[in-house]
């Protein structure tokens, strides 16, 4: 299979790469896959007192569309309020990496870890 | 003195297709250009000379393998003999019986082919493998029925390289009087393949996983007892009405070089395979948690097939891109699904997702595995950096006892 230029830039680079500590009260984590099936992603939000969120991590199992979907929208997620952040479309990340069909689901996987984070954030704060 | 300098990529997917000999090559031209005549012409000089190449290739061939140069009928490769030999035998025999017996682990051709006789109305039961990819032959003892009439069990897998017991399997189904094919496409130059002794009743052949051309092999139909089949193709009456259609005299002629050259130097040439591969082996396992799939011993000297637990396949291979190896992982097949061989062995998903094969050749260097050893290491720690599981596991999580979000 051959990957878009921008899957490989982010496979090679990965951005934000690593964890921050579930337990703080600023961060937020969500992990969404398993194993079984080929693809586990982590991300974490960072977020601030004014409810913008400063900074994100992530680690994933997966294939390379995987593992550059998670890597762009750490980038993404930066300095977006929760709720646009949770706004974010598999769709916009499929079009961003230009992600074939077979890789859809990788974007989907991206979505979801971004809807988990900011949901684990909440919680935490309600 | 200099390291000879690595051409990239490193090819270690011999198993997938060997490049043809150049030996080989030069033995095919002539049959392009110069001698380009119709084996099946009789009437002059043109025609002699192309049976005659096709003659000799299958007395090359023949003996590769100890049989009798009749017992060889020429096909595209060893689908097409694996297709002629399960349909030709189970519709030919059909009065005796409807029941198959096959293994789950064997190749597609093999499978699908079975798939399709149960559409025609046959039975066909699919074996289980051990963890270590072998036939229990108690097993496969107790599948074969009174209307039993065909059982067939691969050689060499081309997953995992492990070799089955052919001997004592065709001393079971001859004793029972049940037809036996076995497809050898992977264990051409890499096994001893004794058809005087060996009671096997047919044999699949493919030439390019033996350094020649891609689109040719041979299945071997035994004469004493005599094995019948129906014709799957219809024509000219070519190869004794068993398979109608031109021979095609180059690639026949390849096949035949390329043959005869593996007899010449399987010896020696699986003696340096298997030091290459142990030497890969040892360069691997200075990584924790790696894993070896299916038996290391009864296995040909060319297959490495390994999981790197925590690491995806296919980002692995995407990681190593300048080294041509296949995953079991998923994620490298449009359908989503890890291997079907390695899940047969009972290796979980996530282990056959994190599988890479390597197939060592003919042309494999010292050189190149070294670079394939330390390259690995280095990815294999990188990509562990970025996984989730990995970090839960230096944390001391069971991931077995993590409740998955599932999706
Ligand atoms: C075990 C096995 N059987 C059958 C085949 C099919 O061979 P061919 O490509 O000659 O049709 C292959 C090769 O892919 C194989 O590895
Ligand atoms: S994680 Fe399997 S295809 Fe992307």
């Amino acid at each position: 299979m051959a990957y878009s230029e921008k899957v490989i830039d982010h496979y090679e680079n990965p951005r934000n790469v690593g964890s921050f500590d579930k337990g703080d009260e600023s961060v937020g984590t969500g992990m969404v896959g398993a194993p079984a099936c080929g693809d586990v992603m982590k991300l974490q939000i960072k977020v601030g007192k004014d409810g913008i969120i400063e900074d994100a991590r992530f680690k994933t199992y997966g294939c390379g569309s995987a593992i550059a979907s998670s890597s762009l929208v750490t980038e993404w997620v930066k300095g977006k309020k929760l709720d646009e952040a949770a706004g974010i479309k598999n769709t916009q990340i499929a079009a961003e990496l230009s992600l074939p069909p077979v890789k859809i689901h990788c974007s989907i996987l991206a979505e979801d870890a971004i809807k988990a984070a900011v949901e684990d954030y909440k919680k935490k704060h309600q | 003195m200099t390291k000879p300098a690595l051409s990239f990529p490193i090819y270690l997917d011999y198993s997938a297709t060997t490049p043809v000999d150049p030996r080989v090559a030069q033995k095919m031209i002539p049959y392009l250009t110069e001698h380009y005549g119709n084996p099946a012409s009789r009437s002059h000089a043109l025609g002699w000379k192309a049976e005659e190449a096709v003659e000799e290739a299958r007395e090359n061939v023949a003996a590769l393998v100890r049989c009798d140069a009749r017992e060889l009928v020429w096909t595209s490769g060893a689908t097409e003999s694996i297709n002629l030999a399960l349909k030709g035998a189970a519709e030919f025999y059909k009065s005796k019986g409807k029941h198959l017996v096959t293994v789950k682990t064997e190749h597609k051709a093999t499978l699908d082919t079975m798939r399709e006789l149960e559409r025609r109305g046959f039975e066909v039961t699919y074996l289980d493998v051990g963890a270590d990819g072998l036939l229990d032959l108690n097993q496969l003892e107790g599948a074969l029925r009174k209307d039993t009439i065909l059982a067939s069990v691969m050689f060499v897998n081309n997953e995992i390289g492990v070799i089955q017991d052919i001997a004592a399997i065709g001393e079971m189904c001859r004793q029972k009087g049940i037809l036996f094919h076995v497809d050898s496409a992977q264990a051409t130059g890499k096994c001893d393949i004794d058809l005087q002794s060996l009671k096997v009743d047919l044999m699949s052949f493919s030439a390019h996983k033996t350094y020649g051309p891609k689109g040719v092999g041979a299945l071997f139909v035994r004469r004493k007892p005599r094995v019948r089949l129906e014709a799957q193709m219809h024509g000219g009456g070519h190869e004794r009405g068993f398979r109608s259609g031109t021979l095609a005299t180059h690639q026949i002629a390849g096949m035949g070089e390329a043959f005869r050259l593996a007899k010449l130097e399987m010896a020696a040439e699986c003696h340096r395979i298997r030091v290459l591969r142990d030497n890969l082996l040892a360069g691997i396992r200075q990584m924790e948690e790696v894993f070896v799939n299916g038996d290391l011993v009864r296995r040909v000297p060319h297959n490495l097939n390994v999981s790197f637990n925590f690491v995806e396949g296919e980002s692995l291979i995407m990681a190593v891109k300048d080294i041509a190896v296949s995953s079991g992982s998923a994620c490298t097949s449009a359908s989503l699904e890890p291997s079907y061989v390695l899940r047969a062995l009972g290796r979980s998903d996530e282990l056959a997702h994190s599988s890479i094969r390597f197939t060592l050749g003919r042309f494999t260097t010292q050189e190149e595995i070294d670079y394939t050893a330390d390259h690995l290491r280095a990815k294999v720690a990188k990509l562990r950096d970025l996984s989730p599981l990995w970090e839960m596991h230096k944390d001391g999580i069971d991931l077995s006892t993590v409740q998955w979000a599932a999706h």
